[in-house]
């Protein structure tokens, strides 16, 4: 795992710790929490009984608030000068994907965003952040959010992913009605009468939920989810190579405050008005990749043996010349064989160029091929 | 059959007059998990004890694999290409890595037995 914890601050505790423990999880530190990093099956187990049935994945660690102003159109706007999505349009229910952007067009976080499906919550928006950088997001939103918005950190809320072919069928048996929510939609309900808020989505590249739960709750939630065959716990190492197969982005490898979202390839993310009406921090910057494209794209690479390369690999062309870096990499379960991500100069970018990864010294021959590497199975009506 | 002696780095070697089988210990493959690649030096290499002999991948991270003696390498264990995993499986049987003709038989004096190595494990 990637981040490394002073000895001296205590790891922090989501609710479902003893848990993980007396399931027999590896422990690891994360973002400042004890997190399991697998389980007794094991990173591939888990990482294919997601794909064929349902993983369950505490990500109570991540940050969530609630913005809340007047109505929908002035929280809206308040966000949008601090993101490049077009929040405004969103229906009531409907989640969007994107990025706190810096002065020089480059990623602070990634988030998602979700209108309230209540008309009588109109003006709040849930926000939803990465764990390292979520004492970060919290008071960047403070410092520049203006008076009318109050944004209020969801101390009392854990979260859950239920992610798979079978996380519909499954969470139907608590919440009625969420097998027929759109993908990228969530709404407030009932789960055996535990209120829950529910969005159709996810992180691996499949089908799925994330439930956000009051922080008494979330034992209970999680221990009935658990109780069903098709449904296992899953730690933190299959939840980054179902993402790396998925073609997703990991903060702080493939965004940083260096990278813009067009050099991400996550543009897609920036709807049109934004694109042409700015109003975000960078905007000058993506205008201009937008129209001349960037220096450097995100990339997948396929390694071509079965040795995998990993993030910090040097990327050559095939005459040598370093051409760019792995900033993902490591092995596909579900692929059954290495796959990565990384940055090169857009001049060597094409889909099907050959490279070579200086792996341990040794440059190994690889290819840059679209992602994602394994197909997604969002629900799509 | 000579007996398995052990490294602190959780390599095992099986000594049989002058050859020396090396692998990993239960121990290892349970701390790596699910091995997808392993890395094998060439026949005919000549390793140094603590040298780097071979790097084993698991889904999350390469490690180093250490030659507990010094010797030249004989044999590799080519199946170990198609199924990785059998070093999970059977790390101290048909998950052996290589084979070694010693140089310095002396080297083996070092090395823990079984018993000290299961001390040391209950220490770790």
């Amino acid at each position: 795992m990637s981040d490394v914890t002073p000895l001296s601050t205590p790891l922090r505790h989501t609710p479902l710790h003893g848990r993980h423990i007396s399931l027999g999880a590896r422990m690891v530190g994360f973002a400042g929490y004890d997190m399991p990093v697998q389980y007794k099956e094991g990173i591939l187990a888990e990482h294919l009984w997601t794909r064929a049935h349902a993983g369950l994945f505490d990500v109570s660690h991540m940050g969530q608030c609630f913005l809340i102003g007047r109505d929908h159109e002035t929280t809206a706007r308040a966000l949008e000068t601090l993101i490049p999505a077009d929040i405004l349009a969103l229906k009531r229910g409907q989640q969007r994907y994107s990025q706190f952007l810096n002065d020089e067009g480059g990623v602070l976080d990634d988030i998602m965003v979700t209108r309230s499906a209540d008309p009588d919550e109109d003006g709040t928006l849930m926000v939803v952040v990465n764990a390292g950088c979520k004492e970060a997001d919290f008071a960047h939103l403070r410092a520049h959010l203006p008076p009318h918005i109050k944004c209020i950190i969801a101390e009392h809320r854990a979260l859950l992913a239920l992610q798979g072919p079978d996380a519909a069928v499954v969470l139907e048996r608590h919440c009625a009605n969420v097998s027929a929510m759109a993908f990228m939609t969530g709404s407030s309900t009932s789960f055996d009468g535990i209120p829950v808020h529910v969005s159709r989505s996810g992180y691996s590249g499949e089908d799925g939920f994330e439930l956000s739960v009051h922080l008494d709750k979330v034992v209970v939630v999680n221990e009935r989810l658990l109780a069903h065959r098709e449904v296992k716990p899953i730690g933190l190492g299959a939840r980054d190579s179902l993402r790396l197969e998925a073609g997703l982005c990991l903060y702080g490898h493939e965004l940083d405050p260096t990278v813009s979202p067009v050099e991400a390839g996550i543009q897609w993310s920036i709807q049109k008005r934004r694109r042409e009406e700015g109003g975000f921090p960078g905007f000058e910057r993506i205008r201009c990749e937008l129209s001349h494209g960037s220096s450097r794209k995100r990339v997948g690479i396929l390694p071509e043996g079965r040795a995998p390369a990993r993030e910090g690999t040097e990327i050559t062309a095939k005459d040598g010349q370093k051409i760019g870096t792995i900033t993902s990499g490591g092995f596909g379960p579900s692929l059954n064989g290495p796959c990565a991500m990384g940055y090169v100069e857009s001049t060597h970018a094409a889909l099907g160029t050959d490279v070579f990864l200086i792996v341990r010294g040794t440059p190994m021959p690889g290819k840059i091929v679209p992602m994602p590497f394994v197909p997604h199975r969002f629900h799509r009506l | 059959m000579g007996e398995t002696k052990y490294t602190k780095d959780h390599e095992y070697i099986r000594v049989d007059g002058d050859i020396a089988t090396l692998g990993i210990s239960d121990y290892a493959q349970s701390q790596l998990g699910d091995v997808v690649f392993v890395e094998l030096p060439v026949l005919g290499k000549r390793l140094a004890k603590g040298e780097e002999a071979a790097v084993v991948e698991s889904v999350k991270a390469a490690s180093e694999v250490y030659a507990a003696v010094s010797g030249e390498v004989t044999a590799i264990n080519q199946a170990l290409e198609a199924q990785p995993g059998t070093i999970n499986d059977d790390p101290e049987g048909s998950g052996w890595f290589m084979k070694l003709k010693l140089s310095n038989v002396s080297e083996l004096s070092d090395l823990m037995s079984e018993a000290d190595y299961k001390t040391y494990l209950a220490s770790i």
